[in-house]
């Protein structure tokens, strides 16, 4: 990851000279101490916390005290249709959203790095997305799908392309729909990204394979693709854990309606944890996410820095 | 000659697909806000209000608590973007400056809390928050924030830490400034404008951060812009359209100032923490 690189360059870039020796480890503690101890308190101990509530049944506004369940929790998960259900939804979603906006990203990533005229504005566009509420985002596209109001029936009833419908109710048009809107609304991110990178490839390399009379994609597959990779790697992946742990989007677009049809994972725990006050089952929900999106993005990772080495 | 003409053409068309794509929802808000509940319920709507008229921003100020809202928000977010920054910068100076066990932890922090699952979070955060008497309160609200913004921060900081020349320091600790004084007299300043852009950025994050408001915040007094805009949709799924979209537009309008004023450095930002070689 970007960050692997980060420190691997400090390491060396850095000349270990009189820095190191002017930075005693009792004087960096002073330094560091304000952001850790929020930090241990507000992040890592809640973590920690949560996965030992998986073991629990603690339950919100209960007096008996919590009690020790061991795995229970996981055993009866594990039976739990709904919630396989919903994490099967979970992941279509994740990677619906991902794949499309990767390959959008990488082309108006590649647009934007031209000398085009434009260029400016698409830029400036480009970020709005990232800039807004998401929640505002959900309600902007309900605007755009309203069955009456919305933009988008009224368009395709201009382009003849029969009557509208509901999108974001129809029990078939729901998921399409709201992956449609994480697309766009993760675009800028990964464009950013993809562009940071694009820019960071070197250009004599590019001119000397155009010179050499390679085309449009050659050069892309043997020039720019290689020192993209790890860039696009490191934000497919993030792109993939943010996706599949994304809550308000859906909230706003369809309360995991109709029927449960883009009912995602969080907002099934969130339901399980904040209405109905399941807290040690929630957390267990939770527990399990983690563990499947690790395997998941570990065998993702393996498998493409293998191909590479290969190719 | 023709073939570079057409692939030009090509991808002035492919950009223009890309500008409309990433332009339309939001000018359909715009177009919303300005209508009449009577242009609304019309059969076949229109990009440009027929009638535009502003009834729509002055209902939503009747409907929900916007202002109230709007500075419990900006409330949350200020704290949090001022305490983010002034905790997170020294510890950025370390990482960036000095490796060390500690520095590594940091670093891994920062990688592993982008993955952190939301919700194996909240639950013992509502927990704890509970317990210190800090659920439906903006301070605790404001801590969570500052926590939360605090990856991406010390990420940029490093950042531009990195690209402020040790030599500089070595310099004033020559001249005999002590460490402190180096730090503050020196290094603070130049990293000025970048300590001004990831204290934006966290503004912009906490603005419109929702599901953390959602859970921590119960009562209506409490609630943050996002969470109230919420309110407008009714439990069926009806909405008042006029009125979420002017009110969604203006939620928005900070986000936008903000992020135009620090487009520029939050993509530099990313490039000097992250990929820079």
């Amino acid at each position: 990851m970007a960050l692997v690189t980060a420190t691997r360059r400090s390491a060396q870039g850095v000349p270990r000279t009189a820095r190191d020796r002017r930075l005693p480890d009792r004087g960096a503690w002073f330094l560091v101490l304000p952001a850790l101890i929020p930090v241990l308190v507000l992040s890592v101990g809640p973590l920690l916390y949560g996965i030992l509530l998986a073991f629990t049944d603690s339950q919100s506004g209960r007096t008996r005290s919590t009690q020790w369940i061991g795995g229970l929790n996981f055993q009866d998960l594990l039976h739990d249709t709904l919630f396989w259900e919903s994490f099967r939804i979970g992941l279509v979603w994740a990677v619906g959203v991902t794949v499309p906006q990767f390959l959008l990203a990488l082309g108006l990533a590649l647009l934007l790095n031209e000398d085009l005229r434009l260029r400016g504005l698409a830029r400036a566009l480009a970020i709005i997305p990232w800039a807004m509420p998401e929640v505002v985002v959900g309600i902007m596209w309900r605007l755009v799908y309203n069955p009456d109001a919305g933009v988008l029936n009224e368009t395709l009833h201009d382009l003849g392309l029969g009557a509208g419908r509901d999108w974001l109710s129809g029990l078939a048009t729901a998921l399409p729909a709201v992956i449609v809107v994480g697309v766009w609304a993760g675009m800028p991110q990964t464009t950013v990204a993809l562009l940071a990178g694009l820019q960071n490839t070197p250009r004599e390399l590019h001119e000397a394979a155009a010179v050499d009379g390679a085309g449009a994609w050659r050069r892309f597959r043997t020039v720019t693709w290689p020192a993209l990779r790890p860039v696009a790697l490191a934000i497919t992946a993030l792109n993939l854990i943010w996706n599949f742990n994304s809550f308000a989007l859906v909230y706003v677009l369809t309360s995991g309606g109709p029927g449960g049809r883009t009912r995602l994972p969080m907002l099934f725990a969130y339901e399980e944890a904040f209405r109905y006050g399941q807290f040690g089952y929630a957390a267990a929900m939770g527990c399990v996410m983690v563990a499947v999106i690790s395997v998941l993005l570990a065998l993702f990772l393996v498998g493409r820095l293998r191909g590479g080495d290969e190719a | 000659m023709r073939a570079r003409t057409s692939t030009r053409v090509g991808r002035y068309a492919a950009l223009l697909a890309y500008l409309v794509f990433l332009a339309f929802p939001f000018l359909w808000l715009l177009s919303t806000a300005f209508k009449s509940p009577r242009e609304l319920g019309s059969l076949h709507p229109t990009w440009i209000p027929r009638h535009p008229t502003l009834d729509n921003f002055r209902q939503a100020f009747d409907e929900q608590p916007l202002l109230h809202a709007a500075l419990n928000s900006l409330l949350a977010a200020v704290g949090a973007a001022v305490i983010a920054v002034v905790i997170a910068t020294p510890l950025a100076y370390v990482m960036a400056r000095h490796r060390s066990a500690l520095t590594r932890a940091a670093t891994g922090w920062v990688v592993v809390s982008q993955a952190f699952p939301l919700v194996l979070v909240i639950i013992p955060l509502f927990l704890v928050l509970k317990n210190l008497r800090l659920i439906n309160s903006l301070a605790g609200l404001t801590l969570v924030y500052v926590v939360w913004a605090l990856p991406f921060a010390l990420w940029m900081l490093a950042g531009y830490v990195r690209a402020v020349p040790a030599e500089i320091e070595e310099a004033a600790a020559v001249d005999g400034a002590g460490r402190l004084r180096t730090l503050v007299s020196v290094v603070a300043p130049l990293l000025a404008p970048g300590i001004t852009a990831t204290g934006l950025f966290a503004f912009v994050t906490a603005w419109n951060e929702f599901f953390f408001a959602l859970v921590l915040l119960k009562t209506p007094e409490k609630q943050t812009l996002p969470v109230v805009l919420t309110h407008f949709i009714g439990a069926e799924g009806v909405a008042d359209l006029g009125p979420l979209a002017a009110a969604a537009f203006l939620a928005t309008l900070p986000s936008l100032v903000v992020f135009a004023l620090i487009q520029r450095r939050i993509t530099g930002g990313m490039l000097t923490g992250a990929v820079k070689n």
